[in-house]
């Protein structure tokens, strides 16, 4: 058996493995960024100097030969599915048994004039690195469209080396078509502190020209004009699957798949940012872009394609970031404006970098949702919360049990108890503190 | 950088100038009367001074009076032995009776520090300002801003700068190679020409290259994540690793070039003791004073981080006091003076006769020494590491992992985190374990038995090896002066014995795990690339398994860097092997393929 994986990113690596894992089928991984799986999140790491780009590889190089999973660099042409054969851009052509589709994402563009400039750019693959690289040196000021996870981590690899950025974003607060309004108010006021002129509620306009093709400077919808030697290109990014669009796949924003990751034609999967689920689960999205769901669905279709089916599950939300210098974390139900049916508890921290939330259900008492800045909770004891449907009374009680900050951090915990107590008038306390051994017995339970 | 940090910059660096450059500013008289020996030996010198007559001579450096010493000597050495030859007097045995090497060594260092004549030895209290106190200056001035920061993670730009981002592999290679070649050679010439030693040592280290690169096949797993890519060298880091290098061989085997630095050290062991300062003051004087002073960086840096804070003012404290001040007071006070937590098999000579003597003749607190030191290493240690992991001596209170965690944090991103590393750690610091497992019982068979020579090895040469080899090339010379080379923790990853010893208890017998948040890892690397151990962390973090490793040293950085908060040091027995062994980030059984709930 004959596998073919396009795209060497987290999901087509993690089926690669779990393939391997499972099957001692012929596996090959075809990339034209890089010969090597690295991690994509880690690209931020490299522009700053933390890291090498050899540190971002999750695997040796030997890792490959040795586990039998044969990795290539080339460009899918064209795919044909009738004879079940792909095109390289070299010319050559290779045959698959099963294919599975994982080209990720590419930054969205929204008709902007401009938009196609040299010194415009995203902040997704590794060539989007090396265009920052390039044009860093001697940059007066770079201009960020968009504010999303992407935006910040573009804008704190620009401020890493003092160079001055100006971020456009739509929404009246950083990321508040996602965040709650106090969190998003957080972000927002962080980033000022950190001297980024942020502008809210600013839309781009136009990309000037330089006159030789290169952007100079930007336009915003308030008429306001923006000189720059860089424009990032932060407002999402949509399914990486262009090449795809004139065959007999079906194809809507992403490769469209049923709940078995396979799509129309047999034998072909597709994974990860760049699959559209036909019927997501209820309460979330039909294409999720982040690491953690192409992480599942990588493993969920190494077994499908081994012939031992089973459905896609996400199973609860969880994601998590960073935002400069705060930790943001998310388990479960949180919406930005929080409906009528769900109380929500929110501590913030004086400092203004710290906060808790946590949503629950008014009607029957039990937790939906954690959000946290700056604190760090354990996924396992959330996420039992939120599926045993345990009651926000009982949670914070034993609130301990999900503090995950490092040893002699200060714990907070107690704090959203007492706010919990002013709000209802109850008088609960916090009876169970942090620590390994009560958590190890909790989830045992 | 910003005006506080160039004015600090410039400072030390002018303090580091005058450091290095006070060793050529003195000239040297000689002067018969200074002369401080042996009455055995006295007329021979004395003949061998008037034979070379250098009575009164004046030198402009030290590298000719050294070597106009050292010829004197030659000539006196020559005359005790015809001595020898017309009889030895009844009580003395021939080795006390011959000048010995060791004893030539320290009269040329004795003479060297009484005779100098210049602006250091002049001056000493100015210099010291100038050199330790202005650089002492000079870092806070450069450190303070930092702790006005946003509070979060510095490590912009480690990558970028020259003395940090570590070597290449060739040039990596060569210091290696070279150094080892250059500690063998020079071994030879330490055990007088006996060249046994030093050809078991070379023997011992090709079986374990072999063994690591032969055994299946490891010659073809290339590592990836050595901390040497091919196209980088800063050479800033290099120097200060050659300078480092040069300072430990001045230090331990040619003091009598650094007489200077000594002589600065004098007027602060004449304050705390009342007596002139020997090298070994001058060590722990600039020990301690790099502790603090990075000490306080390090603070300021993870100014955020609680954990961070306490454990650097704990090393911070524990050289201070136990490494330091205690011993200087105890000898002060005439008692035996120790480091009470320099535990065996680190601290190698505990069990030597001589220092087993010397505690039981120095009465209640000698003894009180020996049975504390012996109770830590047999009892205290494997109990405090069941509970609390090796951190709590290694990243806690150890001199070595304090001056690791001061020191040489701004280098802790260059260990070696390839599994080729890992399998050479393994069997270097099981090695040394073992190597000092076996001397210390030779030695102990000698103290209680007298004899010297058991199944043919002789235990003083086995010891002496041993503290050159182990002691004072392995954990000095390459321990710290590879700090830029090869990362912060070399010795204490693949030398130190006690750390091997720590790590075994605590990788089968601990509550002690690193424990992964559920599925929250992204796979950045951040925890490995800032361990200094080199261990990977991030191939157990992936995978949502605890992490359970000897080498562990519990500084907490992996946590600390970790931008998805996925790690966190914790203690507790419960399910600790399931946890670290099962690959846990998973999300279907694999035995009925069902979705994990």
């Amino acid at each position: 058996m004959k596998i073919i994986i396009i795209g060497n990113g987290i999901s087509g690596i993690t089926a690669a493995r779990f393939i391997r894992k499972l099957s001692d089928y012929e596996i090959t991984v075809l990339s034209y960024e890089t010969d090597f799986f690295f991690s994509r999140t880690a690209l931020m790491y490299i522009y700053m100097g933390h890291m090498r780009y050899e540190d971002t590889k999750p695997y040796e190089d030997w890792f490959w030969d040795k586990n039998k999973i044969n990795l290539k660099n080339a460009r899918v042409e064209h795919v044909d599915f009738t004879k079940k054969a792909l095109t390289l851009s070299s010319g050559e052509k290779m045959s698959y048994d099963k294919l599975i589709i994982g080209t990720g994402s590419a930054s969205n563009k929204f008709g902007w004039p401009g938009q196609d400039l040299e010194r415009v750019y995203g902040m997704y693959s590794y060539q989007d690195l090396e265009a920052m690289e390039k044009y860093s040196e001697g940059l007066k000021r770079a201009v960020i469209v968009g504010g999303g996870l992407i935006g910040i981590e573009m804008a704190e690899m620009f401020h890493s080396r003092h160079i001055p950025v100006t971020l456009l974003v739509r929404e009246e607060h950083y990321w508040n078509n996602v965040l709650p309004l106090e969190e998003s108010k957080m972000v927002s006021r962080h980033i000022r502190e950190h001297g980024l002129d942020l502008r809210l509620e600013t839309e781009l306009k136009e990309i000037h020209d330089n006159g030789k093709g290169e952007a100079n400077a930007v336009t915003t919808n308030k008429g306001e004009k923006i000189e720059c030697g860089f424009v990032g290109l932060t407002a999402g990014v949509h399914p990486n699957v262009q090449f795809l669009k004139k065959t007999d796949l079906e194809i809507d924003k992403g490769i469209v798949v049923n709940e078995f990751l396979e799509t129309n034609m047999q034998d072909v999967y597709a994974i990860g940012d760049c699959a559209q689920l036909k019927s997501p689960k209820e309460g979330r999205r039909s294409i999720e872009a982040i690491w953690y769901t192409g992480k599942m669905m990588g493993e969920t279709v190494a077994y499908n394609v081994c012939d031992r089916p089973v459905k896609y599950d996400p199973g609860i939300w969880f994601n998590s970031a960073k935002f400069l210098d705060i930790e943001y974390m998310v388990y479960g139900e949180v919406p930005t404006k929080i409906p009528d049916t769900m109380g929500t508890l929110y501590w913030e921290h004086p400092d203004g970098r710290k906060s808790i939330r946590i949503n629950y259900d008014k009607n029957h008492g039990h937790v939906l949702g954690f959000n946290l800045m700056g604190v760090r909770y354990r996924h396992e004891v959330c996420e039992k919360w939120i599926k045993e449907k345990t009651n926000i009374e009982n949670v914070l009680q034993h609130l301990g049990l999900a503090n995950f900050d490092p040893e002699f951090y200060k714990q907070y915990d107690r704090k959203v108890v007492e706010l919990y107590n002013e709000q209802t008038g109850k008088n609960l306390e916090l009876k169970t503190k942090r620590g390994l051994a009560k958590v190890l017995s909790f989830l045992n339970r | 950088m910003n005006i506080f940090n160039k004015v600090g910059l410039a400072l030390f660096v002018v303090a580091l100038a005058i450091f290095t450059l006070s060793l050529g500013l003195d000239g040297y008289t000689f002067k018969q009367s200074k002369l401080e020996v042996d009455e055995i030996h006295r007329n021979s010198i004395l003949e061998a001074i008037q034979n070379q007559d250098i009575e009164g001579k004046k030198f402009s450096n030290s590298f000719d009076y050294i070597h106009a010493l050292r010829k004197m000597f030659e000539e006196a050495t020559t005359i005790q032995e015809e001595k020898a030859k017309t009889g030895i007097p009844e009580d003395l045995q021939e080795w006390q009776f011959n000048l010995s090497k060791d004893k030539v060594n320290n009269y040329v260092l004795s003479i060297v520090k009484s005779t100098g004549d210049g602006i250091v030895s002049n001056n000493k209290v100015l210099f010291w300002w100038l050199t330790i106190g202005l650089g002492i200056i000079g870092g806070l001035i450069y450190i303070i801003p930092t702790f006005f920061k946003i509070p979060g993670i510095k490590n912009d730009h480690i990558y970028h700068r020259s003395m940090q981002k570590g070597l290449n592999l060739s040039i990596r290679g060569f210091f290696l190679g070279a150094t080892i070649i250059g500690i063998l050679l020079y071994g030879v010439f330490y055990m007088n020409k006996n060249w046994f030693w030093p050809a078991v040592t070379l023997v011992i280290s090709g079986i374990i290259i072999a063994l690591v690169l032969f055994r299946r096949n490891e010659k073809e797993h290339e590592p990836t994540k050595s901390a040497s890519p091919p196209d980088v060298t800063g050479w800033l880091g290099v120097i200060t690793g050659i300078y480092l290098i040069g300072f430990y061989i001045l230090l331990y085997w040619v003091p009598e070039y650094i007489v200077p630095w000594i002589q600065i050290a004098d007027p602060l062991k004449q304050l705390i003791v009342g007596t002139n300062a020997d090298r070994w003051f001058l060590y722990g004087m600039l020990y301690t004073v790099i502790v603090l002073t990075m000490g306080i960086r390090m603070i300021a840096k993870y100014w955020h981080n609680k954990y961070q804070i306490l454990r650097t003012i704990s090393v911070m404290f524990f050289q201070t006091c136990f490494a330091f001040l205690i011993p200087e007071i105890l000898s002060k006070l005439n008692m035996p003076s120790m480091d009470l937590k320099n535990i065996w098999p680190l601290n190698y000579s505990f069990f030597f006769d001589y220092n087993i003597s010397n505690l039981i003749q120095s009465g209640g607190f000698g003894i009180f020494l020996l049975v504390w030191g012996t109770l830590l290493a047999l009892v205290g240690v494997p109990v405090f590491v069941y509970f609390f992991g090796k951190r709590w001596y290694c990243s806690w209170v150890c001199g070595c992992g304090g001056l690791a965690e001061t020191l040489g944090d701004p280098y802790r991103q260059l260990s070696d985190k390839s599994l080729r590393a890992w399998k050479y750690e393994r069997f270097i610091v099981h090695g040394v374990l073992a190597f000092a497992v076996i001397m210390t019982i030779l030695t102990l068979y000698t103290y209680f038995s007298g004899a010297s020579r058991i199944i043919g090895l002789d235990s003083y040469s086995v010891r002496t090896w041993y503290g050159f080899l182990i002691g004072s090339a392995f954990a000095g010379v390459v321990g710290t002066g590879f700090y830029p080379l090869m990362g912060n923790r070399v010795w204490c990853r693949f030398g130190c014995p006690l750390a091997a010893y720590l790590g075994l208890v605590q990788r089968f017998k601990s509550k002690f795990r690193i424990t992964t948040n559920g599925s929250q890892c992204i796979s950045c690397g951040n925890c490995s690339t800032y361990c200094e151990m080199g261990i990977d962390v991030r191939w157990y973090a992936q995978r949502g398994q605890d992490i359970v490793r000897a080498s562990c040293v519990g500084c907490g950085i992996c946590s600390a860097v970790c931008p998805r908060g996925v790690l966190r040091l914790e203690n507790a027995s419960g399910d600790i092997d399931d946890r670290a062994e099962e690959l846990r980030a998973v999300h279907i059984s694999e035995d009925e393929v069902r979705l994990l709930s």
